[in-house]
């Protein structure tokens, strides 16, 4: 049994040629993508860069939505993520990590932002109006 | 549950079978899985660098603002060029399914010319903010910033390295199942890449010049 | 200060002889012990011509058996080095009252602290839990090593050179003075403007590399090489804790990572994360660092449950009660532990909402834990159960631990942590855990799997012996502490005015005494056991009645640990495989496809290592150089695509032969 495994390390032994579970790739799939992430880029750019919105909350409210779908169609047409990679453990994987960056991102805001407001007055006038 | 062939969990008597006594049994590899679970730990590292920009982000100490510094058409330009990259990637990667060797290293090549583009338009941005007095140690503001767009420009050199190394193996050796596997990680790696890139430009650059 | 040419400065950076701390005889006469008993280790291993046996059996060895025995080896020997640092904390405190100063300069006595913490948390019950985890799982799940082999050994390295940095500290330069976690502004380089915060802060670095890598091979690991049958529901307890554990590893340790990158940016660059001027936000720290920090309290206690678990139904005989439950609860902890990090600063300013909901979600946390608790008491309840060591830990753990859950509830409630926050009745407290839950965890593993790793038991008599200086030990060392905390007593202090308080602090170090003794006795046993193995032996490969696949194999397992790959169809796969009367099969082996050793781990840690102690010493020249070293090696390694080999079938034939006759031995 020669030793010389140039091909398969872990790999099944059955001479397969190809990555068990590698995505299936098309270029349609990437052109769609790619269209879809120019659309979702060049909106956001135009409206900071044009003032179209008034209220800059809202634009950032905006803005970020649209990180958000653009993410998605990233995730999507490019990673190939779905639901079967992996028999579910990328998604399970990719789900939990979002919501603890989602606690890391929203706790350390909000808790940062009462830090602030009560350990990091500004001015004598807003160390004596505090309780 | 993990590998993909099914093995007889019983003998043809019905009673169960403790042990694979043909062999068949293969550990699957978990070489995509766990490269993907590296890419999990790296979004930790990022919200960590964008939580640390979302709270010192306005702390200007008296000095320049994102509004005043940042170039947003330069910004566009450079989104531009990442995700060019990422579709020359994408076309090579439909040339490795093909097994055709030599429009992967094309794709791969015009892959990380784009790459550098990137990192070397994203240099002369923070040499040109260094000049004009917008270091890191100028302000929270400006440290938070140039530690988020530094690292993910970091890990954007680091892909264009190991992409290089991987072009010289896939060069000398060919498409192997291993090299496959190897520039399926590097994909991974690419995209995700991309798609923090997302979060900087809208988080870091568009939300920076909003008042 | 002299100053020396450019060149050598560029070398040599901050380095030079005034970093050798000649003036402290405390250090002087350490490095002399140390170093004798370094030359020593070194001849013996020189005459007896180990040193290609090292490094082809040990250093290079990928094997998960092997690793995982170095970790818990590595953990061991830095018990030694943390508890000599709490023995002098404890010698200090009991003496320093009034007029007298004791023996320890703050100076010296804050880096001993800090020392302590980081040296017990990291390089103690972070590499025990990780040997153990590498040990068992893959033969839990009847597996022949981890999903990424070579990985595994690069992690042990990494670990290994950062404790290394840690212990380099105490005889060239100083360690951080600034507690285990090192808030700035302390931190700083304002501050701390030595190289002690920067050896804290590249051993860490360097150690969490390992350990991120080591999170994701094990994940990896559980996820994709299970034996065909062993379905999520049918893995034993220890691996679901080790699963969680890892998970939590994975998700957490990057934000150490990411937070000491930033402290250290502010001390080599002069950037404003964490500074007081310029828009920095030193609370940022804090609140980044317990992120990290309570995943880090539960990926330590996790695996202890787990091995808990294991025991607990191994010596009553039973299967575990509850089986989901308790795997239901180790994920709820898993995910909520990601909920709780503001309870370590209540009293940094957040306000009452803030301080409200995260004092709710602390109190919720404990209600899984309790459920565990309740598990394994209706386990043991009409079970047959055998008061061997490993009970013995188990029971103490019981008691202590559920005590110091109760201390953490009430710490919980953000009024009462306003009075108790950083007195000792903290420090009371997460002793009481730490000690209770997680060190008589590791010492109950060591008992239960030593004969695994070993073939032969330990001594009963000292492990007995060593049980009850412990627990007799934490018990006196830390009730006095909690009494102390209660009537306002800081932490960290190295001198105290009130003559009142001193006898407490005398029958703590009392209690201390009695830990050590109970540390000698273990020493004492592991020296008998060895010299009494053959009554000890174990031929069997089951000393216990274990209920778990590793428990099939022979002990020592062979390299592959199992010839056929077991198939599982319950829980406990090793008792349902005996109540079914399975025959161990005595032929049709085949040929076993195995990864090969390698010095690539080994090599690419140590230039790592030489690029962080280059860095802390502002070496910038050797620092790039090693950067450059480390990423060169690294690929090299990639270009290395033969890395593995075929055990050749005779060579199973004569290893399972050997065990068949073994067996019959027994049975004959």
């Amino acid at each position: 049994m020669s030793a010389s495994h140039a091909h398969s390390d872990h790999g099944h032994g059955h001479g397969h040629d190809e990555v068990p579970g590698a995505p299936h790739v098309s270029f349609g799939g990437y052109a769609v993508g790619f269209i879809l992430s120019v659309i979702l880029t060049a909106i956001p750019f135009w409206l900071v860069m044009n003032n179209v919105i008034a209220s800059a909350n809202l634009t950032a409210f905006v803005i970020l939505g649209f990180a958000a779908v653009q993410i998605v169609v990233h995730m999507i047409f490019f990673l190939h993520l779905n639901s079967k990679a992996e028999e579910g453990w990328t998604l399970l994987a990719l789900i939990f990590t979002l919501v603890l960056v989602v606690i890391l991102l929203a706790g350390s805001l909000w808790v940062m932002h009462h830090l602030n407001t009560n350990m990091m007055p500004m001015s004598v006038h807003d160390m004596s109006n505090m309780p | 549950m993990a590998n993909a062939h099914a093995i007889a969990t019983h003998g043809a008597d019905g009673r169960p079978l403790f042990h694979d006594a043909k062999g068949e049994h293969h550990a699957a590899n978990g070489t995509l899985l766990g490269f993907w679970l590296y890419l999990m730990s790296d979004c930790l590292i990022f919200a960590c660098l964008f939580a640390t920009y979302g709270v010192l982000g306005r702390n200007y100490a008296g000095g320049p603002t994102g509004a005043e510094l940042f170039d947003l058409p330069l910004v566009a330009l450079n989104t531009a060029m990442l995700l060019f990259s990422s579709i020359t990637y994408g076309f090579a990667m439909i040339a490795m399914q093909r097994r055709k060797k030599a429009p992967v290293l094309i794709w791969l090549a015009i892959t990380a010319l784009f790459g550098l583009s990137f990192v070397g338009i994203e240099l002369s941005e923070f040499a040109h903010l260094i000049h004009e007095g917008a270091s890191p140690q100028r302000s929270g503001f400006l440290t938070s910033f140039f530690a988020l767009v530094g690292t993910h420009g970091l890990h954007v050199s680091f892909g264009i390295v190991w992409l290089t190394v991987l072009m010289i193996q896939v060069g000398k050796l060919g498409l192997t199942l291993e090299n496959q596997r190897r520039l399926l990680c590097l994909s991974m790696f690419w995209h995700f890449l991309d798609v923090v890139w997302i979060g900087v430009f809208t988080f870091v650059y568009l939300m920076g010049v909003l008042p | 200060m002299s100053e020396p040419s450019n060149l050598t400065s560029l070398i040599l950076g901050k380095l030079s002889w005034d970093a050798v701390p000649f003036h402290e005889p405390i250090l002087l006469w350490t490095f002399v012990f140390v170093a004798l008993g370094g030359i020593a280790i070194a001849g013996a291993v020189t005459y007896f011509r180990l040193w290609g046996y090292l490094w082809r059996e040990w250093i290079t060895s990928i094997d998960h058996k092997k690793i995982g025995v170095m970790y818990i080896i590595l953990g061991l020997v830095m018990l030694l080095r943390g508890f000599s640092d709490a023995i002098m904390m404890r010698l200090q405190q009991a003496w320093a009252f009034g007029d007298s100063l004791g023996y320890l300069p703050p100076e010296h006595y804050d880096q001993i602290f800090t020392a302590h913490g980081v040296i017990m948390i990291f390089f103690v019950a972070m590499p025990l839990v990780t040997g153990f985890m590498n040990y068992v799982v893959p033969m839990q799940i009847g597996a022949r090593d981890v999903a990424f082999p070579f990985l595994n050994n690069f992690s042990f390295w990494m670990t290994t050179f950062g404790a290394g940095l840690v212990m380099l500290s105490l005889f060239l330069g100083e360690f951080a003075k600034t507690g285990w976690l090192a808030y700035p502004p302390l931190s700083g380089i304002a501050y701390s403007p030595g190289v002690g915060v920067d050896y804290y802060i590249w051993s860490l670095q360097v150690a969490g590399i390992g350990t991120t890598l080591s999170g994701i091979n094990l994940i990896a690991t559980i996820v994709k090489m299970r034996a065909p049958g062993m379905t999520l529901m049918r893995m034993p307890v220890f691996t679901w804790t080790a699963l969680c554990t890892n998970v939590l590893i994975v998700v957490s340790f990057p934000v150490l990572t990411a937070v000491f990158a930033m402290l250290s940016l502010d001390r080599y660059l002069d950037t404003h994360f964490f500074t007081n001027e310029l828009g920095g936000n030193a609370m940022m720290y804090v609140n980044l660092i317990w992120i990290w920090g309570h995943p880090e309290v539960y990926i330590l206690i996790l695996p202890c449950f787990g091995i808990f678990s294991e025991i607990v139904s191994t010596f009553c005989g039973k299967r575990l009660f509850g089986y989901s439950s308790m795997v239901y609860a180790t994920i709820v902890i898993t995910i909520l532990s990601y909920l709780v990090w503001l309870h370590h600063f209540f009293t940094m300013g957040s306000g009452a909402s803030v301080n409200s909901f995260f004092g709710i979600t602390t109190m919720i946390i404990s209600i899984p834990t309790g459920a565990k608790v309740f598990n394994w008491l209706f386990t043991m309840y009409r079970g047959r159960i055998r008061f061997d060591v490993p009970m013995l830990w188990t029971v103490g753990f019981m008691i202590t631990f559920v005590v110091g859950g109760m201390t953490g509830v009430l710490l919980a409630v953000p009024p009462a942590d306003f009075a108790l926050h950083n007195s000792l009745f903290l420090i009371a407290h997460f002793h009481n855990v730490i000690i209770g839950g997680v060190v008589f965890g590791l010492m109950a593993g060591i008992y239960f799997w030593f004969p695994k790793a070993f073939g032969f038991r330990l001594d009963p008599f000292w492990g007995k012996c060593s049980f009850w200086f412990w627990l007799t030990g934490y018990w006196f060392a830390f009730t006095p502490l909690y009494v102390l905390g209660l009537m306002g007593v800081t932490r960290r202090m190295s001198h105290f005015e009130d003559p009142s308080l001193q006898i407490w602090f005398q029958i703590a170090a009392f209690g201390a005494v009695l830990v050590a003794c109970g540390i000698a006795c273990q020493l004492i046993q592991f020296y008998v056991s060895f010299r009494r193995r053959e009554q000890l032996r174990d031929v069997s490969g089951d000393p216990w009645g274990g209920r778990t696949l590793e428990w099939s194999t022979s002990s020592p397992p062979p390299v592959y640990n199992f010839a056929h790959t077991p198939i599982v169809h319950d829980i406990d796969a090793w008792t349902d495989m005996q109540k079914h009367g399975y025959q161990r099969p005595e032929s049709g082996f085949n040929a076993i496809h195995m990864p090969k050793n390698t010095g690539a781990g080994f090599i690419i840690a140590a230039f790592a290592t030489v690029c962080a102690f280059a860095l802390i010493w502002h070496m910038w020249l050797v620092a790039g150089a090693a950067f450059v070293a480390t990423i060169a090696s690294a690929i090299v390694h990639t270009f290395n695509y033969k890395r593995d080999y075929y055990i050749p079938v005779d060579e199973v034939v004569v290893t399972e032969e050997a065990r068949t006759r073994e067996l019959a031995a027994i049975h004959g």
